[in-house]
This record gives structure tokens, sequence and C-alpha cells, in this order.
């Protein structure tokens, strides 16, 4: 233990801390305590509990999956998004069913009222207002998964001088760390939305060893609803039937009355302003040292990114039912007051506007990820989590898809089992913490499905039947929602097989049913799976030369025709994935030494060093090592396999 | 919504070649060696060798083949014998790499020897990493443990190697090309992406026919990059050439005049030349390896007819294809045969096996006899395809012209030889071969009314296929492209 004088004496003993009561905070401290471990959530305002300090709304593409991901391994996202959405849309409905995603605007404050009420009535779980400043660790004796490492958490300490001592810690710190908030010239050191920034904890986590970067991000105005004119927007509507996010939420329970968004351009003389006015953005003009996401830019960017661009779409977005503010969709910025009021009212609709809150830039402190493994544990530290934009990722949804994992695997520690991680062919949650783990990352990370190269299999529709399992080994899911997805899943499979074997033959009632459908003739007898696969027919339409099939929900259908009709390419993916898994099966051991390998190039070396791969698998996946760089390092741990087997 | 239909092949990239899967390369030196040796390992070397060997009765004969020993037979292609071979089988664990293991000892020469390894790719076989063997051979423990290093170096060195000589025959312009092909795709790949994550603002209505053209065009440029390592190995190996006419159209004599040197057997009696004889001749710049074959016509005669149908196929593999007519006589049915062969009536238009544009030289000859056949209907019945050349085998008139044709057809206007390689190894023809399989699956599906997400797929397999000729790191490059390229977000 580092010795820190405490000046206050009081002393609190629980099983897990975690900092923050963000998107990832929330999931981690419901799952810990969910798995019966007394936990403490940290937060600078229990006011900003599942605080949506940016865009109002949940889910869109891939971000949508990781919510059904987050809700099928048994994580609160999903539930508490069909509690508090006011309009809901399914995107991407006319491509392929991989890229389908469902999204959500939330009304804000309700989402965080709700977030804080389930906090709140969950037991083993304290909400705690304190600043923490300070972890406590001590040296490592102790085996931990991966090897060895120096360092062992025992505690943290707040502002205020309380110590708690636990056995595990999840930072889930979001964009509070040394946070700081640009307005053009004005300049104040607080975290989103005006809140207290956390600026003690960096220095400590730095003592430790661990290092920190600076990332940046932004966020658009807020409009007083009564002063836009909406007459001159297109109106954006939800779902006429509203799909939930969550596996355990009746759809009927939740088809309600929806609020609309509205879309509006900038134009040329929108554009002429903010041009005219760089100099005076503070990231133009060098003031913002943070990376920013070139996949959320700000106006500004956009403008001399895109100068080939006459306009850019805004849509705007209500923040809830209890309030006028609107959010700017589109038009996020760090440009002076004067400019912002300026370029906005040049905009369609917005000819009179009000700002309510300005838009601002926010930069903060963050950790390179690769510090970590996968199962989010730091490399170094036995007991040390972290989860969310922390990670140096962005986005409510990967923050949440990462906290649960946080979470589970700091209460797996603690209460000595073995831990999880998911690979990249289970889930998109695995696609993220993987790229974030192994990958180089200048910007924010934000998910994207051209990301998971499994895509096809990891959809938004099958999410359940892919971690429902390890959400209950895990111990998050119940027995009774565990044994309803088996007997989806028997379901699925006893139609599929059923269609196989169901053959039909050139009887003139089914030509004549095929001619109808504008479908080729049959010259010989074939399965009704056969004919599914034809473009121009499906299921549902099949159903009158299929008469003995069995009455099933639309949820069974909808998986049944998906693996018929895109069985090739299924079946193609599945290989690769079988592939993918027998390198991730090839573990490199801990204590493996590289500048034994002389063999590696050196820029492999220093990359494997740096990184710490723990399969082969991941090693492939690092920038800088080449298939050769892995085939040394194959004959190497071969080698030290005989060996070791010799001895 | 679900649309379209089920669509089954496609060529699994592999991130790390795998042990389990079977490799195959040319175990011998390639140079002009007495013999050479392709050695296939793993665990499906013994069926796909079963695959491409046949003996003179065309029977397969090597599932059956006892461990150690060594067996006569031909290469085989699936549907007629090529070269004759001895194959020695080798039974796991008893081989180098402890694996099933069968090596095909060819006759010298780098033609044969990569033609006995490209049958074994197309049988199923992955060419194989530089260094594998070896790498295979200790992970299964035939090396001593001593030796760990010694593999290692060889297999970083090997690759090190393998990517200079790939990379250094790549300068220039098709180095360019390829790039360009690359960032063709990837544009493409990445605004449907783009359009995926932010569907209100990209749209991709009416965007697939568009697509279908653009890859219609990138699979003509990568077709002709194949058709350049073709044009390579004509340049190195002789423009493999096959004599086609009915019989006593004098095609022995037209040999012979190009080798000048009586080889062939040439009597007035139809019918005598039943063997393909093979002879080196230089034309010009140009070297052709003349395949000399039988007479084609309707025949009874069983051994005849093996050698028509045996002119037939090695005329479809030809690079150039000489077709003698008899000016002295009328046209009749033979002739009209082999024109609709030529003119591309009875396989596909006018194309090769590889899918190459067929290249030919009609060569009217005995020109210094009476002519009784008609030229201008011969010149209408070959469409205007095809170039016709007075000849006489006798007098040796017309010589000069073919001269010129042939090096007109393959050595101008095509490549700058002097100035850049073309594609130079088997293993970058068998990237850009397996680019232009994913680009025809990225059509398919197109075709079958697939969501355009269904398109990427192959479209990111072509992409790094191609980075496989030019030996390109893979890296998270749609990502990157989305975020340049296009304007995203709130």
């Amino acid at each position: 233990m580092n010795e820190n004088t405490l000046k206050n004496s009081l002393i609190e003993k629980t099983d897990i801390c975690v900092i923050g009561a963000g998107h990832a905070g929330c999931e981690a401290a419901l799952a810990s305590a969910r798995l019966g471990l007394s936990t403490v959530i940290f937060t600078v305002s229990v006011e900003s509990i599942a605080l949506m300090p940016c865009n109002p709304n949940i889910g869109g593409s891939s971000k949508g999956h990781i919510v059904r991901e987050v809700d099928a391994l048994g994580g609160e996202m999903g539930k508490n998004i069909d509690k508090t959405f006011i309009q809901s849309k399914m995107l991407n409905e006319s491509k392929g069913p991989a890229v389908h995603s469902l999204r959500a605007q939330a009304d804000k404050a309700d989402y965080s009222r709700e977030m804080r009420k389930t906090l709140e009535n969950q037991d083993n779980l304290t909400i705690k207002q304190a600043e923490v400043c300070e972890l406590l660790w001590e040296e490592n004796k102790d085996e931990a998964p991966y090897g060895k490492p120096s360092k062992k958490i025992i505690g943290l300490r707040t502002y205020t001088g309380t110590t708690y001592l636990c056995k595990a810690v999840v930072i889930c710190t979001g964009t509070y760390l040394n946070a700081r908030c640009l307005t053009g010239e004005a300049i104040t050191y607080t975290g989103p939305n005006g809140l207290q920034a956390a600026t003690h904890l960096s220095d400590s986590l730095k003592e430790m060893g661990i290092s920190l970067r600076r990332f940046k991000t932004g966020t658009p105005a807020r409009m007083d609803g009564r002063s836009l004119d909406y007459s001159k927007m297109e109106e954006q509507k939800g779902d006429e039937r509203i799909t939930p996010f969550s596996f355990s939420t009746d759809p009927d329970s939740i088809q309600k009355e929806q609020v609309s968004c509205y879309l509006t351009y900038t134009n040329e003389r929108t554009h002429e302003i903010i041009r005219k006015n760089l100099d005076r953005s503070p990231i133009y003009a060098g003031v913002i040292e943070g990376t920013g996401p070139r996949y959320c830019p700000s106006i500004e960017d956009k403008v001399v990114r895109f100068s080939e661009k006459k306009r850019h779409q805004v849509f705007i977005e209500p923040e809830g039912l209890s309030t006028n503010e609107m959010y700017l969709s589109g038009m996020s910025s760090s440009l002076p007051e004067d400019v912002q009021v300026a370029m906005y009212r040049t905009v369609p609709g917005l000819e009179n506007c009000r700002i309510v809150k300005n838009a601002y830039a926010i930069e903060y402190d963050c950790i390179d990820p690769n510090q970590l493994y996968a199962t989010l544990r730091f490399k170094d530290v036995a007991g040390l989590y972290a989860g969310g934009q922390f990670n140096g990722s962005s986005g409510y949804e990967e923050a949440a898809g990462q906290g649960l994992i946080a979470g589970i695997n700091a209460s797996l520690y603690a209460l000595g089992r073995s831990e999880i991680t998911l690979d990249r062919s289970e889930a998109y949650i695995g696609v993220l913490i993987d790229d974030l783990v192994t990958k180089e990352n200048f910007e924010p990370y934000r998910m994207m499905t051209s990301r998971a190269e499994y895509r096809l299999l990891l959809r938004q529709d099958n999410a359940d039947l892919r971690l429902r399992k390890i959400g209950y080994e895990v111990g998050l899911i119940s027995k009774e929602e565990y044994s309803d997805l088996c007997r989806k899943k028997e379901m699925i499979e006893n139609e599929i097989k059923r269609l196989k074997c169901t053959m039909v033959g050139g009887s003139a009632m089914v030509q004549e049913f095929l001619s109808s459908h504008g479908s080729a003739l049959l010259t010989k007898g074939v399965s009704i799976a056969d004919l599914m696969g034809r473009a121009e027919l499906d299921y549902r339409l099949l159903a009158p030369i299929d008469k003995d099939r069995p009455q099933l929900p639309d949820t069974i259908i909808d998986q049944v025709e998906i693996e018929i009709k895109y069985e090739g390419y299924i079946e193609r993916q599945n290989k690769q994935v079988e592939q993918f898994k027998k390198t991730e099966k090839k573990k490199i051991p801990e204590n493996i030494d590289y500048d034994d390998v002389e063999s590696l190039r050196l820029e492999a070396r220093q990359k494997l060093k740096d990184i710490r791969p723990v399969s082969i698998g991941q090693a492939s996946r690092i920038s800088g090592v080449s298939p050769a760089d892995i085939n040394v390092l194959l004959v190497y741990l071969s080698a030290r396999n005989r060996m070791d087997n010799k001895e | 919504m679900v649309t379209g239909a089920v669509h089954t092949e496609g060529t699994i990239i592999e991130t790390i070649p795998m042990e389990t899967d079977t490799i195959a390369a040319i175990a011998t030196s390639l140079s002009e060696s007495a013999i050479g040796i392709v050695r296939i390992s793993g665990h499906d070397a013994i069926k796909i060798a079963d695959r491409i060997v046949v003996n003179a009765k065309k029977e397969h004969f090597i599932l059956n083949m006892e461990s150690h020993t060594i067996r006569y037979g031909f290469l085989f292609n699936g549907e007629e014998i090529l070269d004759e071979i001895l194959v020695s089988c080798f039974r796991a664990p008893k081989s180098y790499t402890a694996e099933d293991t069968v090596e095909i000892n060819t006759h010298g020469g780098v033609f044969v020897v990569k033609k006995a390894l490209e049958l074994c790719i197309k049988a199923g076989a992955r060419l194989a990493e530089p260094g594998e063997f070896t790498k295979r051979a200790f992970l299964n423990g035939r090396i001593d443990l001593s030796e760990a290093e010694a593999v290692m170096d060889v297999i970083s060195s090997s690759s090190e190697q393998a990517l200079r000589s790939s990379v250094s025959v790549l300068r220039g312009k098709l180095y360019r090309e390829i790039l360009s092909l690359r960032d063709a795709i990837l544009h493409e790949t990445a605004f449907i992406e783009a359009a995926l994550d932010d569907p209100e603002h990209y749209d991709l209505t009416g965007y697939s026919e568009k697509l279908s053209e653009t890859i219609m065009d990138i699979s003509k440029r990568i077709r002709k990059m194949i058709d350049q390592y073709e044009d390579g190995r004509i340049l190195k190996e002789g423009i493999n050439t096959v004599i086609l006419g009915k019989p006593n159209a004098g095609k022995s004599s037209v040999m012979n005049l190009l080798a000048g040197y009586e080889k062939a057997i040439v009597t007035d009696i139809p019918g005598t030349t039943r063997d393909v004889i093979e002879a080196s001749v230089q034309l010009g710049d140009a070297i052709l390896r003349i395949l000399d074959t039988a007479g084609i016509r309707e025949t009874d005669d069983r051994i005849e007819k093996i050698g028509i149908e045996k002119a037939l196929s090695n005329a479809k593999d030809a690079d150039l294809i000489l077709y003698v007519t008899d000016s002295s006589v009328p046209l009749d049915e033979d002739d009209r045969k082999i024109i609709s062969f030529l003119t591309g009536e009875e396989d596909k238009a006018g194309e090769t096996k590889a899918g190459r544009e067929r290249r030919c030289l009609v060569l009217y000859n005995k020109s210094d006899l009476k002519q009784a056949c008609d030229l201008s209907e011969l010149i209408s019945m070959l469409k205007e395809k095809y170039p016709v050349i007075k000849i006489s085998a006798e007098t040796g008139e017309g010589i000069e012209d073919l001269k010129k044709e042939v090096n007109e057809l393959f050595l101008s206007g095509k490549i700058d030889y002097d100035r850049e390689a073309p594609v130079a190894n088997l293993r970058q023809k068998e990237a850009l071969e397996n680019a232009l399989n994913s680009l025809d699956h990225v059509l398919d599906a197109i075709n079958n009314g697939l969501p355009e997400d269904f398109y990427t797929i192959d479209l990111r397999n072509a992409y790094t296929f191609l980075g496989h000729v030019t030996g390109e790191e893979i890296g998270d490059d749609v990502a990157e492209r989305i975020f340049s390229e296009f304007c995203m977000g709130k």
C-alpha cells in the first residue's frame, strides 16, 4: 500500500467500487450488485446518473446491436430505454438483416430518473456522491488470469477523506477526468453540461504507472423549441409498429403516441459565417490539444473538410416531453457564442432561434486501452477494471457494453470465479473490446457495423441466441429467461429441419401457386426450404403449399427465414469463424520474452512487447505484426512446449 | 423485409495460414533441370494428387498407393492426359512434414512443373507460404529442437525475400494499376458502409446498377493483368502454338518449314500424323512451341479419334492457333468444323478456356498450286476475326508475313517489356484470380437481388486479395476511408 496519510479516519468496507455513474458505471454497478457483491457507485452528482449529455437517443446503426447484446447478457440499458423512449425507428429495414438497427429518441430526464430508480432499488448497491481522488494498492503476490500482475487494488479514497477498502475497482469516469469545455475563447474547467470535473484521480493513476492521454469531443447547442419554425423543415416520424430493445419487453406493452423529429439543412450562408470565423475556433486556433472523432465532426470541421458540399443535414430532436429544449444533431461546434447564434440563424426554421445551451467542445483524460486485457482489467493491476469513454471509446452504448463486461469481470474476480471475454465472432461488444485493447486508436472509438467481420452472424435479432447462455452462466439471466431461450432455439431448429424435409412435387396446385408469384415451375421435387431460397418467395408467402406448418410466433419465423434465405453466406462466415477460433485458442504464455525470439522483426517485437497479446489470433491483429512474424512465433512456442515436455 | 437468393460459394481468406489445410509448392529450383518436383502436404494431399494423376488407362490410383512407393503415371486435367510423371506417396506421419505428402516428379523444364503446380491449386491445394513445409515439419516434431532457431530464420528470411521479389517486379505501371483498383474497390465499399452506418444521410437507391458497371470495369482490368501474366510466361517460355487443319492440308509441312528440319512424318495419305509433336522455333523475337496435331476430320478410326480430340483440346488451351487450309481444294465439312470452333460457335464466344481472347492466324496454304478454295468465302466465314496469310509450305512463300503477324500479335503494343515486368509469379496470379472470383460473387449478389450489405463481403475479399499481390498489410482501411471521404454523423 502506498503510504497515504489517512486524514479522515472513516474506513468503509465493500466488495466492489465503481467510479462514475454514467452508462458504463451503471451497468458495472448493477452487474456486481446483482451477482451478490456489496457495491458502491461513486458519482460527482447524483442528479447526473445515466446522464445523456450529448444526443438524445439510444441505439442506431451498430449501436442498437450493442444495446441488444447488453440486454441479452443481463444489462439494463435496453430495459431503461424501453421505459423512456418518445420515438422509435428501425433503421435500414430495406437492407439485409445484419444491418437492421433500432434507434429510439429518449426523454433524457426520464431516462436518467428511471436508471436512478433502478440503482436505488437494487439490493447490495449504494450510491455515493463523492469525487474519488486516489486508488489504493499494494504489491501483488497472487496469481491472476494471464499471469502475475505487479500491483493489486485494495481500495480507494474520496476527496472528503473516506477510505473504501474493496476487492476490485471499476473506473468509468467518462469525460469527467480533468475535463475542460470550450466555447470559442471561453474556457471552463467543468465536465459535461457544466457539471463538476474530476480533477484528482488522474495523478493517482499516473503514479500507478497508467499512461493517460487527451481526447476531445463536442456537442451542439440546445434551442428553445418555441423559437423554431417547424413548417420550414421535414417532419421525421417514428415507426408505426414499435420494436422494443429488450428481449424481456412485451412489444404490445410499449406501443404509444410518438413525437417527431425535424430535418433541415445548412446552406452557403452558414458556411460563409463559419469560414470567416475559423480563427476563433479553439480547434483551428490550436487551443485544443485533444484528438477529436472524425466520424462525428463539428460543423466547422465539415465545412473545412468537405468544402465541396453545399449543405449539411441538421436533425432537430426533442430532448424530452417535459422540456422545450431541442437538440441540433449535425451542428456541434466550439465556435464563440456570437458566431454560433449567427450561423444557427442562417438555417431554415432557425431564423429566430434562441439558444438555451451553447454548443461546446470538451477535452478529457482517458487511457490508451492497449493497457487492458479483453476482460477490461489493467494488465498490471489485479482488481482494477475500466469501462466506457475512459477507455477511449465514444457513445452511450459502447460505454454500456464495456461497463457491463468490466463489472461482470470485477465481480467474478472478487468471487474467485474465472472471468469472461467475448470474442469477435460472438458479439459487437467483443469486436469493440478487441479493437480497443489490440489496435492502435487515435480518436474516440465508435462502433460501426463494418468493423464486425462476422456481421452476418452478429445480428441484433439474434443477440439473445448468441449471448443469453453466457448471461445465464454468469448469473445475470434467470433460469426462466434461459429456459425460454432454449425453447426458442429448439423451435427454430425444428422448423428449419421440417422445412428442409418437407418436399413438394410439381402438382397442378403447386405449379399454379409458383406461376402466380412469378416463380419458375418445378421440374422435380424440392423442399420448402429450397423454395424459400428463391428471391421472390418467402416463408409467409409459401403458406398455401405448406399446409402442415405449425403456428409459430413472428420472432421464430424471422430467425428461420434468415437462416434459410442467407444460408450460403452464413455457412461461409461460420467457416471463417471456425478458423478464427483456432487461432484464438492458441494461447501465448504471459511470461514470454519476445527478446528471446530473434527472428521477429524489430517492429513486430516492439508491438508484441507493448500489447502482450494473449493468443496467436490477437497477435495477428496487431498492426505491424506480419504473417511471417506469426509463423516465427508459432515455431517458437512449439519449441518451448517441447522443451517443457522434455523436462 | 427479406429478399434475395441463397448464394453458397466463395473463397475464405485466411489471416494466418493454418496447419491443417493442404499446401503445394515446387520443391526443386525453377530452372531447366532434368527433373522438377512438386510437393503436396496436408490432410488432403493424397486426395488432391489423386484428382490430377492417372495411369495410361485414365484410371486414378493414388488413393490406394502404399506409403513410400513410387509409381509411373500421367498428369490429368480432368479431361485429358498431359505429361508423364513419377509420383511418390508418403503417408503420415512418416514424411518430411509428418503429414500426408505426395511428390510429383516431372520431366525437367519450367513449363511442366509449373503446370503440375497449377493443377494442384485447381484441385484444392493452397500455394505454400515461404518456409511453410519446414514450419510444418518442425511443428509436427520432425525437425530437431536444436534447429528451432534455424527454422525461424528460414521463415522470416524467405518471406522477406518473397516480399522483396514480388514488390520489385511490381514497380511501375502495374503496381500503380493495383493501387488504383484497390482504391476503386475501397471507395465503393466505404460508400456502401457509410450508407449503412448513416442511412438518413447516404442513399443507396439505384446504386447497384452503377456498382455493377464499376465492377465489370474493374474485372476487365484485373483480367488484363492476368493476361499479362500469361504474356510474361509466353515471353519466357514460348508461345504454345497448335497447328490445326483437315488431313493433308499441309500442317506437317508448315511445321517443318518453321522448324527448318524434317521432324514430323509427312505423307500424302491422310491421317498419318497422330501424335502431338513438339518443336521450339524462333520466329523473329518470338519463340513458338509448336504442337502438331492430327488432322481434324470425321473418322471411325479409334486411335485417330483420340488424336483429333487431343488436337481440339490442345487448341482450346493454346496461346496461338495456326489454322492451315488447303487452297487447292474447296472448303469442306472438316474446314467448317474448325471454323465454327474458331469463331466460337462451339464454345464460349471466341474465348480460350482461361477466358482470354483467342489468337489465331489462318494460313492459306499451297499458294503455289492452282486455287480451288474461295478466299473471300473463307474470310467471311471467319467473320473477319483472324488475319489470313497466303503461304506455300513447299516454296517458303509467305513465311516473312507469318513472322511479322506473330510478332505483331504477341510482342507489340501490348506491354513495354523493356521497361516493366508483368505480373510475375503464380502467387500473384492466384491472388488476382481470387480477386476476380470475389468480384464475380458481388455481381451474382447484385443479380440475385440481395441487399447492399452483402456486396461488401466479397468487395472486401477482392480488396484483400489485390493486397496480396503487392504484399500490402491489411488494416482498418474501410473505417479510415469512410471517415476521410464521407461526412458522417451528428
